[in-house]
């Protein structure tokens, strides 16, 4: 009997049988190696096979650069107003009340299921020339930030939303009767229970704004040290057929999203240990 | 008073940001009459980029379907060196520039690259419909996956292990204990997915060429008539994008597994 | 759950079946990314003649070094319209295209047009001239030497006209840098490039005559004028080694130089090579009209002019390109 019982605590065996479950792992794994490894591979292998020399000279072209720069600096930009914003609209969504919630919440999913060429056409009909209210911000910066904080406007918001539905809110209420300030109840108590979903939601909106090109490429005119972000700048040296330079940049970009991924993800799970 | 305020800013931001240019689309689309959109949007071009779009998400999403349930078990239920690894690679595509991910396929798929030859015996990937299923369900990867595992851990496998215990196959064990637990999760990944697929542009903007009548999918079709002149034409064709947007917005909302309290 | 399978394998299937229904021949056109309302017209007429019955078109429009690279990684193609020859010469250095694709009574070229400057309604900035693209604050829009063709005629336009005024070579070549300082972004091809300056950008577009002609057309507020020294713009047209072997693809080819396509062509703004054609439409002669063969004006022809000024490595726009980089 305690036999029996202990055979049923040791390791979870592959429910799809042992010779099933390695089947099932080839089949994945081939898949997987398939479409996504055998193209990266590719990718890094065209990357350094003009050698590392060229690579460099690539990277650090001025107007790469310059592209990366900007990247970087634009996504990191929106990624902190999307903490900002994103939260204050799931806060306004999960505690407040008020006519049409529930249109408004489906439709925080809009902009990821919106094509990036139509999310860019949709702001260019608004904020570019021949716009009705006479704003027209296009081929600027401000028109390159407004369309990575349309595509990063879900990220944020639905990471926030179920933490915020579970947070007791007893403990504010408590707060608020012992003469805490809204701001303060929210400093103290709130704040850091969300921080950890914040943090995971502004780093899949970096990463998703670093890698953006649908959307930019019709409202930020794509000027060169100016609005000319890095997908852009790649899909342009593909097109003028310098296909290592395109290669290099690309490589460049991964491994810095992915460096800024993983920085955001430590800190996130430090931060959960900490809280308990 | 605070409550208000937040409620002003934050329905103000979505305004400017949202409903006011989504809003601007349809009204350009149908400004001449719904008439006048009908037309520009059942042009033999248009009417071709929808259904070839939609071709390659019915072989997209099924595979990543698929696959994503396969691969969820075998992180969850098995234990393989390596697993982290693989984690990792399945996240991989959210962080991944689509240009990048067109890039990595036109490099391995074209001429000179690792499987280049296979165009010379009439294997056409690259400006042609397996380019572009390759990249659309590199780009939509992750999502069943990334929404199975979770259940699959939360389920846990005591009913699977005393299924299999009493003589129940592998097969059986799934359809009738794993599958019903993660059919909510699939349903869901199936909808992100869906999504994603029909909406890529930067990775097939690479890949496909282009050619109208051939490769040129729905997002593909806006930007040419946007280029082209035909605004027309490109709002129409963002209105019958937008329209699949909310059908996906809908299914979110009817699949999701969160209660809303409030 | 099952019946959105269902669902999904159906669409897949009637999908599947549509895309898969053209029978008889198709024909593969790739062409440079001006031309496609022309070509809508010549295909339709030809769809109309014997030869063109029951014949279906594949079309692509993109800039026109981007096309050449596409057709030469393995894009289908059975006629290539690009907008010069040394775009071509690189589909017949991968032996796509046979030596001798442009022996014909025209040496294959399909249609003319000129550089021309396409400014705002009233010309505000006053631009006539070459001169006037480099006086401060002026802003030039031309699209990107190195995937446009109409970008390389609108430099060996500029050179040209620069050495027609005496300037010796390396005079022109350093109007070409100062040029390009104006030059605030260089849009991938030429439509692209019109589509940039219909949307405010820039004060001077350089660009065909025939794209000029378009955006009146489409309701762009704009004019343009053609400077007095300009270069003559020959687009050629090619049949692909798999062309050749589609009667279709052949016959479409010739029909290319019928009067029916040509005055086609001179519709949507283009200069037709059959003078036929020509008639009753005018197109202004300028003075200064100048070919990329002009040999006392430095030009001999695009094969050296492609190599010394476009070369990716060493080619004078590749130098001044880089100069750019501020």
């Amino acid at each position: 009997m305690a036999a029996d019982a202990l055979a049923l605590e040791r390791a979870p065996r592959a429910v799809t049988g042992r010779a099933g479950g390695s089947l099932a792992r080839g089949v994945a794994t081939g898949y997987l190696s398939l479409v996504v490894l055998l193209p990266l591979a590719a990718l890094i292998w065209t990357s350094r096979a003009s050698g590392l020399g060229t690579f460099w000279e690539q990277a650090t072209r001025p107007e790469a650069v310059a592209a990366l720069k900007l990247t970087l600096g634009v996504a990191a930009v929106c990624a902190l107003l999307n903490a900002v914003a994103g939260t204050a609209i799931a806060w306004t969504l999960v505690r407040d009340r008020f006519p049409g919630k529930g249109v408004v919440d489906a439709l925080i999913d809009l902009p990821f299921a919106l094509p990036t060429i139509v999310a860019g056409l949709t702001l260019l009909a608004l904020y570019g020339s021949g716009g009705p209210f006479g704003i027209d911000v296009a081929f600027t910066r401000s028109a390159l930030l407004l369309a990575l904080l349309f595509v990063t406007l879900p990220f944020v918001v639905r990471a926030v939303q179920p933490v915020l539905l579970e947070l007791d809110s007893e403990m504010e209420e408590a707060a608020a009767s012992l003469g805490a300030r809204p701001l303060a109840v929210f400093r103290r108590i709130v704040f850091p229970n969300l921080l950890p979903a914040i943090l995971s939601g502004v780093a899949l909106a970096f990463a998703r704004a670093v890698g953006e090109f649908g959307a930019v490429v019709l409202i930020s005119g794509n000027l060169p040290f100016k609005t000319e972000v890095a997908s852009v700048y790649i899909f342009g040296q593909l097109q003028s057929g310098n296909e290592s330079g395109a290669a290099a940049v690309s490589v460049l970009l991964l491994v810095i999203s992915l460096a800024v991924l993983l920085a955001i993800g430590a800190f996130r799970r430090w931060r959960t240990r900490h809280d308990g | 008073m605070a409550r208000y305020a937040l409620r002003f800013g934050a329905l103000g931001y979505l305004a400017l940001l949202l409903f006011v240019p989504v809003g601007l689309v349809f009204y350009r689309a149908f400004e001449h009459g719904f008439g006048h959109a009908w037309e520009a949007v059942s042009t033999h071009q248009a009417v071709h980029a929808l259904e070839l779009t939609l071709l390659i998400a019915a072989i997209a999403v099924p595979a990543n379907t698929v696959f994503g349930i396969v691969l969820a078990l075998a992180l969850v239920r098995t234990r393989f060196p390596g697993r982290g690894l693989v984690n990792a690679i399945v996240d991989l595509p959210l962080a991944l520039s689509p240009v990048v991910v067109g890039l990595a396929l036109f490099l391995l798929y074209g001429r000179g690259g690792w499987l280049g030859g296979l165009a010379g015996h009439g294997v056409k990937i690259l400006f042609a419909l397996p380019g572009m299923v390759l990249a659309t369900m590199f780009v939509s990867l992750p999502f069943v996956v990334r929404e199975v595992v979770p259940v699959l851990r939360e389920i846990g496998t005591d009913q699977e292990q005393a299924a299999e215990t009493l003589g129940a196959s592998p097969l059986q064990i799934f359809r009738r204990i794993t599958f019903p637990a993660i059919r909510w999760a699939v349903a869901y990944g199936v909808v992100l997915t869906t999504a994603r697929a029909i909406g890529e542009f930067g990775a097939v903007s690479v890949v496909s060429g282009r050619i109208e009548g051939r490769t040129e999918t729905l997002p593909l079709y806006v930007q040419a008539q946007f280029e082209g002149f035909d605004t027309p034409g490109a709002y129409a064709a963002s209105v019958v994008l937008a329209l699949l947007a909310i059908a996906t917005v809908v299914g979110l909302r009817a699949f999701h597994p969160r209660e809303e309290t409030a | 759950m099952k019946s959105i399978w269902i669902a999904l394998l159906g669409i897949a299937l009637l999908a599947g079946s549509a895309a898969g229904a053209s029978k008889g021949t198709t024909v593969d056109l790739v062409a440079y990314s001006t031309p496609k309302d022309a070509y809508g017209k010549i295909i339709s007429a030809f769809q109309k003649t014997t030869a063109g019955n029951g014949v279906g078109f594949t079309q692509s429009y993109d800039a026109s070094g981007e096309q050449a690279r596409k057709v030469a990684a393995g894009q289908p193609a059975d006629v290539v319209n690009l907008s010069l020859q040394p775009d071509i010469d690189l589909l017949v250095r991968k032996n796509l295209l046979p030596k001798s694709w442009k022996q014909n009574a025209h040496r294959g070229i399909v249609s003319d047009s000129v550089v021309v400057f396409v400014v705002r309604d009233g010309n505000p900035k006053h631009i006539k001239g070459w001169g006037d693209l480099i006086k401060t604050g002026i802003q030039v829009i031309t699209p990107n030497p190195f995937t446009s063709g109409g970008a390389r005629w609108n430099v060996m336009a500029a050179y040209g006209a620069l050495r027609r005024q005496g300037k010796s070579d390396r005079q022109a070549i350093q109007y070409l840098s100062k040029l390009f300082h104006h030059v605030p972004v260089q849009p991938d091809s030429a439509r692209q490039a019109l589509q940039v300056f219909a949307q405010g950008k820039g004060d001077v577009l350089l660009t065909y005559e025939n794209d000029a002609i378009y955006a009146g057309k489409k309701g762009v507020h704009t004019e343009y004028h053609i400077p007095k020294a300009t270069l003559l713009i020959e687009t050629p047209v090619a049949l692909t080694k798999t062309g050749l072997a589609k009667p279709a693809a052949k016959a479409f080819y010739r029909y290319l130089w019928s009067s029916t396509a040509q005055k086609a062509f001179a519709d949507q703004g283009y200069r037709p090579v059959v003078k036929s054609a020509a008639r009753g439409y005018r197109f202004y002669k300028p003075p200064g009209l100048f070919t990329i063969g002009t040999k006392k004006l430095g030009l001999n022809g695009w094969q050296r002019v492609n190599r010394r000024f476009f070369d990716p490595n060493s080619g004078v726009m590749a130098k001044i390109e880089r100069s750019l980089g501020r």
